[in-house]
C-alpha cells in the first residue's frame, strides 16, 4: 500500500518535472505595444527586446498592435479567450476597469524585494498616480507626457505679442487667442488662436486639464466617485466653451485630436493643446519658430499627466510574471530612459534618468525637451474610474453637447454627473 | 426518391455545416447570451430574464442609434440606387471614353473604405480641406463638417453613397448589356417615346436587379461602420453612432457583452424583418424572364 503510494507520488513528480522546469526557465516572453501613438519606433522597440535578450537570454517578442485604444481591445480578447500575451503596455488610466476584469495580477503579487521597492519609488510620484487601487501597485509608468501647449512664434510676433512670455492665466490665454485670430477681409478666418481636442478618447483628457487649472479634481482614488459637477468642474466647461462663444478664438463644435497637429504644421492654428509626445514629430515638420509652454489655469498653470504604463497578466505562470517584471525594470532604468526619451520626446519615468549624460546632452540640443518634466509638479492625474471607458464616453457626449450649443455647461455636467452616478453605483456598495 | 432526399442532404451538408457553425449557431448563442448579465471576471452570469431589454428600452443612446440608423438607411439606400441607375445608363450608351467613364464610375467600390475614410477626412478638413476650399471661391464661409451635430451624419451618408453608388452601378450596366434590341426596335416601330419606353420597358426587366442591389443596400446601410471608427466615432455627441457602431463600443470598449448581445438581437430582428419584406413581399411582385 504504502508503496503504491511512493510510486504514485513520484511518477506524478516525474511527470509533472517538466513542467516545473519550463515555468522555471522562461525562454520567451511576449507583449502587446501600441505602434502607432508616437511615430516610427518600432526599430528602438526591437532594439530594447534584443538588448534585454543578450542579456538575460530572455526572448522578448513585441507584438505591434496599433493604437491605444486598439491595444486595449485586442489585449483583454486575446485574453479572454484564454491566450494572450504576458504583459502590454497599456492606458495608464484604465487602471480600475482592467481590476475589475480580474486580468492583471498586482507587483505585489509577483513579489518585491526591497530593492524593487527601492525601484518604484524612483519615478515621479506623478506617474505613479494613477498605478495605485486596491492598496496594491498595478503597473509601471513608461511612456508618459504630460499636456502643453505648442504655439507658432510668428504668429504671436503678428499679434504684437511677446513670443517668449506665454500666457499663464485663463484670462490672458483668452485674449491672446483672440488676438491671435486672423481674418480676411470677407470675415473668413485664416488663423485660429487656439484649438483643443474634443473627440471621443481625447476630449476627457483636455477637460482633465481644464478641471484641475479651475483646481477640481474629477475622481476618487478608488475611482468610485466623479466630480462633474462641482462649480468649479462647470467653471472648467464655461471656459473652454468661452473660447469660442466670447473669444470667438476656436472653431464652434469639436475639434478632432489627429487634426491638430496638422492644423498647426499648416499655420491654421496658432497655439494647440497637445501632448509632449509630439515633439520629435513638430521638430522634424515645423517650417516656422514653435515654443512649447505649460498649460495656463484659472489662476496659475496646471495641467494632466497621461500615457501609458506596463501592466502584467495573471494568466502568465509565476516565472513568466517574474521574467515580465524583470523587464520592466530594466527598461526603465535611468539610462535606458533617458535614451527612450530622447528617441520620442516622452517624459523620462524617473528623477535620476534626467541626471544622466544622455538626457543632458538630449536637452542642450533641444531645450524644450527639457521642458516636459518641470510641469509635473502642477499636473494631475488622468481621469481614472471604474467602466473607465463607459464614462469617458457619457462625460465625452455631453462635453460635444455643449461645445456644439445644444447644452449648457451646467446641464452637460449635472448630466454626465447623474449618468455617471447610474454607472458608478454597483462599485460604491463594494 | 428517398434515396434521392438523402443525396440532396448530402449534398448541402458541406454548406450546411458552415451555416450552422457560423451563422446560426453564433446567433443562438447571441440570443441566450442576451438573457444573462455580464460576466465579471471569473464569476459565472446570471440569469437576468428580459432585463437586458427593459434596460435598452430605457437607453437613450439606443434611441438615438436607432434613428440615426434609419435616417442613414432611407438616405443611402434610394439616392445610390437611383445614382447607380444613372450612371449605368450614362455609361450604357455608345460614347467617346465610355470605358474611362466606367471605370471612373467604379474606382470608389474598388478602395477599401479606410482608405476612403481618410481620403474624405481631407474632403471634410475645416478651413483647407478640399469642400471649405471650393465653397470659400463662390465666398463660402468656413464649415466644421464633422464636428457638428448637424452635419456629421450628412457627411457620412454622403461617403457611404460615394463608395456604394459605384457598386451597384455594375450590377445596372451588366443587366443593361444583356437586355435584348429587338425589344427596342419593336418599341420604336410602335412609336413609343423613349421615356416610355424606360418606364414600361427598361425599368420592369431591371426588377430583378432593383431587388438584388436593394437587398445589398440595406444590408450594408446596417453592415458598414467602417468609416464612422475612422472619421467620427460617433461623435460628436452620437451623432454618428449607427447601430452596429453602438454595438462594437458596448461590447469591445465597454465590455459589456450583455448589451451587446441584446442589440445584436435587436439589429437581427430589424435585418430578418427587412429581408422577410423584400423577398416575401416585394419579390412576389418581380417579373422574372
Amino acid at each position: 500500500m504504502i508503496r503504491r503510494r511512493t510510486l504514485l507520488t513520484t511518477t506524478a513528480g516525474m511527470l509533472a518535472a517538466p513542467a516545473i522546469l519550463r515555468a522555471q526557465t522562461v525562454q520567451k516572453l511576449t507583449f502587446y505595444y501600441p505602434i502607432a501613438v508616437g511615430g516610427p519606433l518600432q526599430a528602438i522597440i526591437d532594439g530594447y527586446c534584443k538588448g534585454f535578450q543578450q542579456e538575460t537570454g530572455i526572448a522578448v517578442e513585441p507584438v505591434y498592435s496599433g493604437a491605444y485604444s486598439e491595444t486595449l481591445i485586442k489585449a483583454l480578447a486575446a485574453i479572454k479567450s484564454g491566450a494572450g500575451p504576458q504583459f502590454s503596455v497599456l492606458w495608464a488610466s484604465e487602471i480600475h476597469s482592467l481590476v475589475d476584469q480580474d486580468i492583471l495580477v498586482s507587483l505585489d503579487e509577483i513579489g518585491l524585494d526591497a530593492d524593487a521597492k527601492t525601484w518604484l519609488g524612483g519615478f515621479f510620484p506623478a506617474f505613479m498616480a494613477n498605478s495605485h487601487a486596491d492598496g496594491k501597485t498595478w503597473s509601471v509608468p513608461f511612456q508618459r507626457s504630460v499636456a502643453v501647449f505648442y504655439y507658432n512664434k510668428d504668429a504671436f510676433r503678428d499679434a504684437g505679442l511677446d513670443p517668449d512670455n506665454f500666457p499663464t492665466t485663463w484670462s490672458s490665454l483668452g485674449a491672446a487667442a483672440e488676438k491671435l485670430t486672423q481674418r480676411d477681409a470677407s470675415g473668413r478666418v485664416t488663423r485660429w488662436g487656439i484649438k483643443i481636442a474634443g473627440d471621443l478618447g481625447n476630449a476627457q483628457w483636455t477637460f482633465g486639464a481644464l478641471a484641475n487649472q479651475a483646481e477640481q479634481v474629477l475622481m476618487n482614488e478608488a475611482g468610485t466617485e466623479v466630480y462633474f459637477n462641482k462649480p468649479r468642474t462647470i467653471e472648467a466647461m464655461e471656459f473652454w466653451q468661452s473660447l469660442s462663444k466670447q473669444h470667438h478664438a476656436t472653431p464652434d463644435g469639436v475639434s478632432n485630436w489627429p487634426q491638430l497637429s496638422p492644423d498647426f504644421l499648416e499655420g491654421n492654428t496658432a497655439i494647440i493643446q497637445f501632448t509632449t509626445g509630439g515633439l520629435t514629430n513638430f521638430l522634424a515638420k515645423a517650417k516656422f519658430p514653435f515654443g512649447v509652454a505649460g498649460l495656463a489655469g484659472k489662476n496659475s498653470p496646471h495641467t494632466v499627466v497621461g500615457g501609458a504604463n506596463m501592466y502584467f497578466f495573471k494568466s502568465a505562470s509565476p516565472a513568466e510574471r517574474a521574467a515580465s517584471l524583470r523587464f520592466a525594470r530594466w527598461i526603465s532604468q535611468p539610462e535606458r530612459a533617458a535614451d527612450w526619451s530622447s528617441h520620442t520626446g516622452y517624459i523620462s519615468t524617473s528623477p535620476a534618468a534626467y541626471e544622466t549624460q544622455t538626457m543632458k546632452n538630449y536637452i542642450a540640443k533641444v531645450p524644450a525637451a527639457g521642458l516636459g518634466r518641470t510641469f509635473l509638479p502642477v499636473a494631475t492625474g488622468e481621469l481614472s474610474v471604474h467602466e473607465n471607458q463607459r464614462v469617458y464616453a457619457v462625460l465625452t457626449d455631453n462635453m460635444q453637447a455643449c461645445l456644439g450649443g445644444t447644452k449648457t455647461p451646467a446641464k452637460a455636467m449635472e448630466d454626465a454627473q447623474s449618468e455617471t452616478d447610474r454607472i458608478l453605483k454597483p462599485y460604491k456598495r463594494a | 426518391m428517398r434515396r434521392e432526399t438523402i443525396h440532396a442532404y448530402l449534398l448541402l451538408l458541406p454548406a450546411l455545416v458552415l451555416l450552422v457553425a457560423f451563422t446560426h449557431w453564433p446567433a443562438i448563442e447571441t440570443l441566450i447570451d442576451s438573457l444573462y448579465a455580464t460576466p465579471r471576471g471569473a464569476h459565472p452570469a446570471p440569469f437576468v430574464g428580459l432585463a437586458n431589454y427593459t434596460d435598452l428600452r430605457d437607453d437613450p443612446v439606443f434611441w438615438q442609434a436607432l434613428r440615426n440608423n434609419a435616417i442613414y438607411a432611407a438616405a443611402t439606400i434610394p439616392v445610390s440606387i437611383v445614382l447607380a441607375l444613372l450612371m449605368a445608363l450614362a455609361v450604357n450608351g455608345a460614347l467617346p471614353g465610355r470605358s474611362a467613364l466606367r471605370l471612373a464610375y467604379f474606382l470608389p467600390t474598388m478602395l477599401p473604405m479606410i482608405a476612403v475614410a481618410n481620403i474624405w477626412m481631407f474632403f471634410y478638413t475645416p478651413d483647407y480641406g478640399l469642400f471649405d476650399q471650393i465653397l470659400g471661391w463662390f465666398g463660402g464661409g468656413r464649415h466644421n463638417w464633422l464636428g457638428d451635430t448637424s452635419t456629421a451624419l450628412p457627411a457620412m451618408i454622403a461617403v457611404a453613397v460615394w463608395k456604394e453608388a459605384g457598386f451597384f452601378m455594375i450590377f445596372y450596366l451588366a443587366a443593361l448589356q444583356t437586355m435584348p434590341m429587338d425589344l427596342r426596335e419593336a418599341a420604336a416601330l410602335e412609336g413609343s417615346s423613349r421615356l416610355n419606353y424606360f418606364r414600361r420597358v427598361t425599368l420592369p426587366l431591371l426588377m430583378p436587379t432593383t431587388l438584388f442591389v436593394l437587398v445589398n443596400a440595406v444590408i450594408n446601410a446596417f453592415r458598414v461602420i467602417d468609416h464612422i471608427i475612422v472619421m467620427t466615432r460617433g461623435g460628436p455627441d452620437n451623432a454618428t453612432t449607427l447601430l452596429l457602431y453602438y454595438i462594437y463600443e458596448t461590447g469591445f470598449r465597454f465590455w459589456d457583452t450583455a448589451t451587446a448581445a441584446t442589440l445584436t438581437v435587436v439589429l437581427l430582428t430589424i435585418l430578418a424583418l427587412s429581408a422577410w419584406l423584400q423577398f416575401g413581399v416585394l419579390g412576389r411582385r418581380i417579373h422574372y424572364r
